[in-house]
């Protein structure tokens, strides 16, 4: 955990350049109080527990650290509230109380009246080298401390110090992992450049990606051309996407937080044009779609380009695999019963079989574990939804609305969201949303968003 | 049968011994006069009909495209191209008899500029999902591209490449733009 912490941290400031916050999570961490390990913050027996999260003490009184001091508890109430463990007191209701002035003397009585089960209290200090932020989640009802954190780094990017105290709390209070520090990435047309080359006119899309919530969107491909389908690879230090830059499709591997030229594993050409990809769970190798055999099929590459083999082999379209994630399957999209539908199979391509039997279904996505799913686009009248398949009960669950149309599934890393992209709004969008339906949100705004994916 | 072919031996028997006989001395080669030039006008004697004055009948100039086409450049070939795109049923990649003309007219083309390099394009409507639909895309491109192959263009100068829906020809939402989006579209990517 502490290594995924540091080497996320890493990449974060690597990459911005814009950003450039970089909170040494724990690494300040004042000695635990007694008893924090085991205290399970609870509600009222059958309902969560209410969570309240005032603005942050800015101990220094400039206008930044008092900036940021708002900002960090306000993602932190919205990173709580995303994952529907704890009730989120509304915080316009806090004002009837006083704002503390010290992590140390908090009127507990009144957050108690206001129904708070759990009380997260911290402070932003400016500091030489940048800011220290504390964290202090305290048990209303005992006034003992359930966890407390220390972060230093810069005040570039304030949000991050809430990102991670939300995951932390998750993991501490309810064994969850929590998705704040996740990121998407997408495909977005939003600075309308147009295509290099001979031709129509014709826009370019390049990949960006964001914040889970759609904060900090940052470009990171500069292609003249469209570069789609991105796939975060495991360790979340490089993004594998298709791009048209040679005139044809290729997968490109790049390292995202190091500018180095993009390495592409499946060698494409003319002749053996490669999309699509999709990393296995263990980062090693990339499944992917290809026309080499002058049909599309799927194929699985090492990430170092070597070990190319054939998993399908049948004259119909196989396209858009995902692996399941052991590892040890593939889903993908398949025609050879007249229509597109889910179909799964070992990954060594033997023993396919379809697990759909719809209109018309595609971009199967499989579920992390504890889960075991595929989600799926399914026509559903003139559009799309998303649907879930259940392996256990073998039977698939509409999650959107029919509102629009709704593609291109990716699952969160704890599995208990799906962003999409939808035309809800308009234009092409991306959405998240619960898997139980609930909990939609927008977060994309700027030109047309496509092709989701969520990082680990 | 028999007796029909006697019949046809004892003619030409006969012919042969006609020709024999006529054959005896050829005749002596003499200098003849030439004819007598022709009566000048000022003579009296009844004028013929008027000589005929001859025009010649102006031809319409080969079709001037021909000769275009090779002097123009890239971008502009493709912008008002030459070839007709070949058009599609929904999620469908069989190219029907229009479909087939138009490849038809296609190839003459190319074989009437046999150092052009083509890439077909293949292209759906905004229906089906967007990864599917790169795939339908690729189909298309590679069922035209295997139809002009069998009209004897050489497969080396056909390229494929697939968008999907990503680059719709028209913009609507409706049979009419979907039906003109579902296209295998031709670019000449070199000359």
């Amino acid at each position: 955990m502490r290594t995924l912490t540091t080497s996320m941290i890493a990449a974060s400031v690597a990459l911005t350049l814009a950003q450039g916050a970089q909170p040494s999570a724990g690494s300040q961490e004042p000695p635990r109080q007694q008893g924090e390990v085991s205290i399970s913050i609870t509600g009222p027996p059958g309902l969560p527990p209410k969570y309240a999260v005032p603005d942050f003490i800015a101990l220094t009184n400039d206008a930044e650290t008092v900036a940021a001091a708002k900002t960090i508890s306000q993602v932190l109430w919205d990173d709580l509230d995303f994952e529907r463990e704890f009730y989120l007191i509304s915080r316009d209701t806090y004002r009837t109380i006083p704002p503390a002035t010290s992590i140390d003397q908090v009127p507990l009585d009144q957050w108690k009246q206001l129904g708070a089960d759990g009380l997260i209290i911290g402070t932003v200090r400016k500091t030489a080298s940048g800011v220290a932020v504390q964290v202090r989640l305290i048990e209303v009802a005992s006034g003992r401390t359930a966890l407390a954190k220390e972060y230093s780094g810069t005040l570039k990017n304030p949000r991050l110090y809430a990102h991670t105290a939300s995951d932390e709390i998750h993991q501490q209070q309810r064994n969850l992992r929590g998705v704040a520090r996740t990121k998407l990435a997408f495909t977005s047309d939003r600075d309308g450049e147009r295509m290099k080359g001979p031709v129509i006119d014709r826009g370019i899309s390049n990949i960006y990606i964001s914040d889970y919530d759609g904060a900090n969107q940052t470009r990171v491909t500069v292609s003249r051309s469209l570069d789609i389908t991105p796939a975060w690879s495991p360790d979340r230090n490089s993004i594998a996407y298709t791009s048209y830059r040679s005139d044809f499709p290729d997968i490109l591997i790049q390292f995202i937080y190091e500018g180095k030229v993009p390495f592409k594993p499946a060698a494409g050409s003319s002749e053996k044009q490669n999309f699509l990809p999709a990393w296995s769970p263990d980062g090693t190798q990339l499944a992917f779609t290809t026309n080499r055999d002058h049909n599309n099929e799927i194929y699985v590459v090492n990430r170092d380009g070597t070990n190319l083999r054939r998993l399908t082999n049948h004259p119909a379209i196989d396209v858009t695999p995902t692996w399941s994630p052991t590892g040890n399957q593939i889903a993908f999209t398949s025609d050879r019963t007249g229509s597109p539908q889910i179909w799964i199979m070992n990954a060594d391509g033997s023993e396919p079989q379809r697990i759909t039997n719809e209109g018309f279904c595609d971009r199967p996505t499989w579920s992390p574990a504890p889960f075991n799913e595929i989600a799926y686009a399914s026509r559903n009248g003139a559009g799309f939804d998303i649907k879930v398949f259940d392996f256990a009960s073998r039977t698939s669950k509409t999650i959107t609305d029919g509102i629009g149309s709704n593609e291109s599934p990716a699952f969160s890393p704890n599995g208990r969201h799906i962003a999409f992209t939808s035309t809800r709004a308009g234009k092409e969008q991306i959405f998240l949303i619960d898997r139980d339906g609930k909990n939609l949100r927008q977060v994309t705004r700027a030109g047309m968003n496509r092709y989701p994916n969520w990082s680990q | 049968m028999t007796q029909r072919r006697t019949v046809v031996v004892v003619a030409m028997v006969a012919l042969m011994m006609v020709g024999a006989c006529g054959k005896k001395k050829p005749p002596v080669a003499r200098p003849t006069l030439p004819p007598p030039p022709p009566p000048s006008s000022s003579t009296n004697r009844t004028p013929g009909p008027p000589e005929p004055v001859k025009e010649p009948v102006p031809v319409p100039a080969e079709p001037i495209t021909s000769d275009t086409l090779a002097s123009t450049d890239i971008d502009t070939l493709n912008k008002n191209s030459p070839f007709q795109p070949v058009f599609f049923a929904y999620d469908e990649d069989v190219i029907d008899a229009v479909g087939q003309q138009a490849l038809g007219h296609d190839a003459e083309l190319m074989k009437k500029y046999p150092t052009w390099i083509v890439t077909i394009e293949g292209h759906s409507d905004e229906r089906g999902t967007a990864e599917y639909n790169l795939a339908l895309g690729e189909r298309r491109a590679l069922a035209a591209r295997n139809y002009l192959v069998s009209l004897g263009i050489p497969a080396d100068r056909l390229r494929t490449v697939s968008y999907g829906k990503e680059f719709p020809f028209e913009p609507g939402h409706d049979e009419t733009s979907w039906s003109k989006n579902r296209r295998a579209h031709f670019v000449v990517t070199s000359k």
